[in-house]
C-alpha cells in the first residue's frame, strides 16, 4: 500500500523538484554579465523618465571597442563611447576632438581634443587613445579587428598587428589634449574611419579589471565616455543604458533609459513592435518588406556599402574564355532578382556600391555607368551571340556546372533564378549545392567550386576598399583573379589623392568589368523599423545607429 | 541496493566519456574553425587567438587538456561570447530553462496522464473523440507553428501576453503551451492505449468479480500498471524538455541554454558544443536511472539487478 501511494509520488516529486529547482535556483553573479540590478529602477525614476526600447539583436560577442568586429556589438558600443569624431550620414561632426588639422602632404594630422570625461568623473587624454589603439593592434590583445589598421595607414600600424613593436607606430600625445596621427600615405578617409567603433578609447584601468573584454559587460567596471553607460547586462536577454552625465554633449541627450534586448527572431521582434513593445528594429521578417515599403512611413531603406556577387573559379578551363564569362553575366536580369527579393536592393553592373563620393563630389556608382552590362534582360541576344563565338551555340557541348553558396533561403532564391536564366537564356543547365556557413567559407577559399557566392562590405568610405579585394594575394580573391594592371591600379590608388586616386580606381573597376572574373548581382540594402514617436535618431554611412540625440514626440 | 547504484554508476562514467570523446572528435572534423571569418583575420592574431584557447597543441593533448578541465567542472572559455565561460553560460541560461521547462513538464503530467485516463474510460465516447482529436493535433503541428501562433493571437492581435521575454508571470504561458504541446498530446495518447489494454487483463477482470469498487480497481490496479509505458516515455522527455529548447527560446526570445545546442555548432564554438553536450549527456543518463528506478516501485516483478 504504502508503495503504491510512493509511485505516484515519485512521479510527481521527480517534476516538482525540477521545476521548483529551476524557478527558485538564483542566479549566479559572475564577472562576465553580473544580474545585479541597475541602480534606475522604473520605480525609483520619476514619471518623466524617458524610456526607450530597442532591439539589439543577437547578443553581442562583446561590446568591448577594442574586441568588437559585429555591428550589433558596434551598435551599442557608438551609445556608451565617443571617438574623436562621430559620423552622421557621411557629415563627420567633431567628438572629442574639437577640430582637427591635415598637414600639406597630408601625411600627418592633429587632433585638438577638448577637454572631457570618463564616465566614473576622471579625465580623459590624448594618452587614452594611444592606449586604446595600441592595444587594438597588440596581437597580445588578438583583436578580430585588427585588420583594420592596414587600411588607416597608420605608420607601423599593420606591422605592430603583425608583430612588430609597438614603439614605432605613428600615434602620439605630445600633450593631454593633442593627439598626433602619421600616415605612410595620404588617405583621404581617416577621419571619418576613426569615428568607427574599434577606434574608440578605453580606459586602461577598467581595461584590466577583466580579460577578454569582459570588463565592458560589467556595470562596475564598464567605464565609457559616450551618451550613455551600461547600467545592467545579462546574457541572452538584454542590457541597460543610463544617460551618462559626465558625456561632454550631455544637453543633446534626451532618452534618460534605454532597454536594449537580444532578441534574434525577427518575427516576434515585429510582433512586439507592432504590440508597442519596441520602438526601434534592426531588420524585419523578409517577407513584411515589400508591403512595410509600400505602406509604412517609418520603415527605412539604406543603402550599404556592400556587393553580392558570383565567383567565377579562373583557374578553371570552364571559364577560361572571357567571352563565356561575359555571356553568363549577360544572361542575368538583375532587376527580376531584386524585385523577387524585394528589399530595395540596386542592381549592380559594376563592384562599387552607390554613395561613394569621387574628387569632384560625384557619386562613384554614377559616373562608373555600367560597362555594357545590363541590369535587365535586354542583353540576352548578345550573350547568346557571344556564347555562339566561343563555341557553344544555343548552350550545347558547355558542360553542367555547380552554383555554390551557404545555406540561407535568400541565397537559395537568388540561385534558383540564377539556374532558371542561365536555362532559358543561355542554354546551359546548371546544378545547385549550399554548404553550411562555416564549411563553405573554407570550400570557398580553398578553391574548390565552379561558380560561387560572395559578399562584401567595406568598413571605410573609399571605392578601394571593395576593388582592392580582387588584387593577387589578397586572401578573398576568390575568383583568384591574376591581372597586373589592375594590381598596379589599386597600389597607385592607395598612394595617392584627388584625382589621381579616383581615375586609378575608375581604370580599375573598368578592367575588372571588362574581364568579368565575377557577376556582380546587386548592392546590399539595410533597413530599420523605428516608432513614429521617435525622432533624432542617426544612421553612419556604414549603418552604425546613433541615439544621442534621439528624443520622443507624442 | 547499494550495489545496484554501483553497478549503475560505473557504465554512467563509461557512456560520459564516451560522448565526450565522440563529440570532440566529430567537432574537430569539420571544416570550419571558430575563427573562420569572411574576412580573414591577420596571421598573427590567428596565432595569438589559437595560443589563448590552446588551439595551437596537438589535438589529442587538447583532448587531454579539456577532460582534464571537465573533471573539475570547468567547462572552458566560451569563444562566441568572450569574457564569458561555458559555465558562466550555463548557471545564467539554465534557470530560465527549468522555469519554463519545470511549468511544461507539470502541464504534461498533471493534464495528459489524466485527459489519457478519461479517454480510456470513455472509450469512443464524444469525450474520447475529442481529447484525442487535440492530441492527434498537438502531435502533428510542429512547436514553431503553435509558437508564433501563439505571438501572432495572443500577444499581437488580443494583447494579452507578452510578445517576449520571461518579465511577468503571464510571459510563462505562451512558451509552457508551445513547448508542453506536443508531449503533452502523446502522454495522452500513450496513457489511453496503455490504460485500455491493462483494462482487458485479467487481473482486472478479477478485481471487479472479487466485488472491488470500479474506483479501487481504476485508482489502485489499472492506472498503476498502464503508468509503466508513461513512465519511460517521460523520463527522457523531462532531460529534453529541460535542457531548453532551440526553437522556443529563440521565438520566444527566451535566454535559457536551449538555443546554444544549435549556435555553438555554427559558431565552432567548441567549448560550448562540449560543454553542452555533456550537460545534456549527463541529465539525461540520470534520467534514465530515475526511470529504472521508479520502474520497481510500480511494477514489483520488475527488480533491480542486485537488490536482494
Amino acid at each position: 500500500m504504502k508503495k503504491r501511494i510512493l509511485v505516484l509520488f515519485l512521479v510527481m516529486a521527480l517534476v516538482f523538484t525540477f521545476a521548483l529547482a529551476g524557478c527558485t535556483q538564483p542566479a549566479a553573479p559572475t564577472t562576465a554579465a553580473p544580474t545585479t540590478a541597475a541602480p534606475t529602477t522604473p520605480t525609483e525614476a520619476p514619471s518623466t523618465e524617458v524610456v526607450f526600447n530597442w532591439n539589439i539583436g543577437a547578443d553581442p560577442k562583446t561590446i568591448d571597442p577594442v574586441l568588437n568586429g559585429a555591428s550589433d556589438g558596434g551598435d551599442v558600443i557608438n551609445q556608451t563611447f565617443e571617438g574623436l569624431t562621430r559620423e552622421q550620414s557621411g557629415t563627420i561632426l567633431p567628438g572629442i576632438a574639437e577640430s582637427w588639422e591635415v598637414s600639406e602632404d597630408g601625411l600627418t594630422v592633429t587632433f585638438n581634443l577638448r577637454e572631457s570625461k570618463w564616465s566614473d568623473g576622471s579625465d580623459l587624454t590624448a594618452h587614452d587613445f594611444v592606449y586604446s589603439w595600441k592595444r587594438g593592434m597588440d596581437p597580445k590583445t588578438a583583436s578580430e579587428y585588427a585588420w583594420i589598421w592596414e587600411y588607416t595607414n597608420i605608420t607601423g600600424a599593420f606591422a605592430a598587428v603583425n608583430g612588430e613593436s609597438l614603439d614605432n607606430v605613428g600615434v602620439t600625445a605630445p600633450d593631454d589634449y593633442t593627439l598626433v596621427v602619421q600616415l605612410d600615405t595620404p588617405t583621404d578617409y581617416i577621419v571619418s574611419l576613426l569615428s568607427f567603433y574599434h577606434f574608440l578609447p578605453t580606459k586602461q584601468s577598467a581595461v584590466e579589471t577583466a580579460a577578454e573584454g569582459a570588463w565592458a559587460k560589467n556595470p562596475a567596471t564598464a567605464v565609457s565616455n559616450g551618451p550613455f553607460k551600461l547600467t545592467a547586462y545579462k546574457i541572452g536577454e538584454g542590457l541597460t543604458l543610463v544617460k551618462n552625465e559626465n558625456y561632454w554633449n550631455a544637453d543633446i541627450v534626451k532618452i534618460d533609459r534605454i532597454e536594449g534586448k537580444f532578441i534574434d527572431e525577427q518575427a516576434t521582434a515585429y510582433q512586439a513592435y507592432l504590440s508597442g513593445e519596441l520602438d526601434f528594429l534592426p531588420d524585419v521578417p523578409p517577407a513584411e518588406i515589400p508591403s512595410l515599403m509600400a505602406e509604412n512611413p517609418n520603415f527605412y531603406v539604406f543603402p550599404l556599402l556592400g556587393t553580392y556577387y558570383y565567383n567565377f573559379n579562373m583557374n578553371l578551363d570552364l571559364f577560361k574564355d572571357v567571352r563565356v564569362r561575359k555571356a553568363l553575366n549577360l544572361a542575368i536580369d538583375r532587376e527580376l532578382i531584386t524585385e523577387t527579393l524585394g528589399s530595395g536592393q540596386v542592381p549592380a553592373a559594376g563592384f562599387v556600391p552607390p554613395g561613394m563620393l569621387d574628387h569632384e563630389g560625384k557619386d562613384f556608382f554614377e559616373t562608373a555607368g555600367t560597362y555594357g552590362i545590363a541590369t535587365d534582360a535586354s542583353k540576352v541576344a548578345e550573350a547568346q551571340a557571344l556564347l555562339a563565338e566561343a563555341g557553344f551555340p544555343g548552350g550545347v557541348g558547355f558542360p553542367e556546372f555547380t552554383i555554390m553558396y551557404n545555406t540561407s533561403a535568400g541565397h537559395q532564391l537568388v540561385a534558383e533564378l540564377v539556374q532558371e536564366m542561365f536555362k532559358t537564356n543561355l542554354g546551359i543547365n546548371t546544378q545547385l549545392e549550399n554548404q553550411e556557413w562555416a564549411v563553405f567559407q573554407d570550400t570557398r577559399k580553398a578553391g574548390d567550386y565552379e561558380l560561387s557566392r560572395g559578399g562584401w562590405l567595406t568598413d571605410y568610405m573609399d571605392p578601394s576598399g571593395l576593388l582592392s579585394i580582387f588584387t593577387q594575394g589578397n586572401a578573398y580573391n576568390d575568383p583568384k583573379f591574376a591581372n597586373e594592371r589592375y594590381d598596379e591600379l589599386l597600389s597607385l590608388a592607395a598612394g595617392t589623392r584627388g584625382a589621381e586616386h579616383f581615375e586609378a580606381l575608375y581604370e580599375a573597376q573598368e578592367i575588372l568589368m571588362t574581364e568579368l572574373p565575377i557577376i556582380p548581382v546587386y548592392h546590399y540594402t539595410d533597413v530599420l523599423l523605428v516608432s513614429p514617436k521617435l525622432k533624432g535618431w542617426e544612421r553612419s554611412v556604414l549603418g552604425t545607429i546613433d541615439f544621442s540625440a534621439a528624443y520622443f514626440v507624442d | 541496493m547499494k550495489s545496484y547504484y554501483l553497478k549503475r554508476l560505473v557504465p554512467l562514467f563509461i557512456t560520459i566519456i564516451l560522448i565526450t570523446t565522440l563529440t570532440f572528435a566529430m567537432m574537430h572534423s569539420i571544416p570550419g574553425g571558430p575563427f573562420t571569418r569572411e574576412r580573414p583575420v591577420p596571421e598573427a592574431i590567428l596565432r595569438a587567438l589559437n595560443e589563448k584557447y590552446n588551439l595551437d597543441d596537438p589535438i589529442l593533448i587538447q583532448y587531454f587538456k579539456y577532460m582534464k578541465g571537465l573533471a573539475t567542472f570547468d567547462l572552458g572559455p566560451s569563444y562566441s561570447k568572450i569574457g564569458t565561460t561555458v559555465n558562466e553560460l550555463i548557471v545564467e541560461g539554465f534557470p530560465a530553462t527549468a522555469k519554463i521547462g519545470g511549468l511544461a513538464i507539470l502541464l504534461i503530467v498533471i493534464l495528459g496522464i489524466p485527459l489519457g485516463v478519461i479517454s480510456a474510460l470513455k472509450q469512443n465516447k464524444g469525450i474520447d473523440y475529442f481529447v484525442m482529436f487535440i492530441a492527434t493535433l498537438g502531435i502533428t503541428v510542429p512547436s514553431f507553428v503553435i509558437a508564433t501562433g501563439i505571438i501572432y493571437f495572443f500577444a499581437g492581435q488580443l494583447g494579452w501576453i507578452p510578445s517576449f521575454g520571461l518579465a511577468t508571470p503571464k510571459s510563462y504561458i505562451g512558451p509552457v503551451i508551445a513547448l508542453a504541446g506536443y508531449s503533452l498530446s502523446f502522454i495522452a495518447r500513450l496513457t489511453r492505449s496503455s490504460m485500455l489494454e491493462v483494462l482487458r487483463q485479467d487481473y482486472i477482470r478479477t478485481a471487479r468479480a472479487n466485488g472491488i469498487g470500479e474506483f479501487t480497481v481504476i485508482a489502485k490496479h489499472a492506472i498503476k500498471n498502464a503508468l509503466i509505458p508513461v513512465v519511460t516515455y517521460l523520463g527522457p522527455t523531462i532531460a529534453a524538455i529541460l535542457t531548453g529548447s532551440f526553437v522556443i527560446e529563440k521565438i520566444f526570445a527566451i535566454p535559457g541554454i536551449g538555443r546554444y545546442f544549435v549556435e555553438s555548432v555554427t559558431n565552432r564554438d567548441y567549448t560550448t558544443i562540449m560543454g553542452i553536450t555533456v550537460f545534456y549527456a549527463v541529465f539525461y543518463l540520470i534520467m534514465i536511472l530515475l526511470v529504472d528506478i521508479t520502474y520497481s516501485f510500480l511494477d514489483p516483478r520488475i527488480k533491480l539487478k542486485g537488490e536482494k
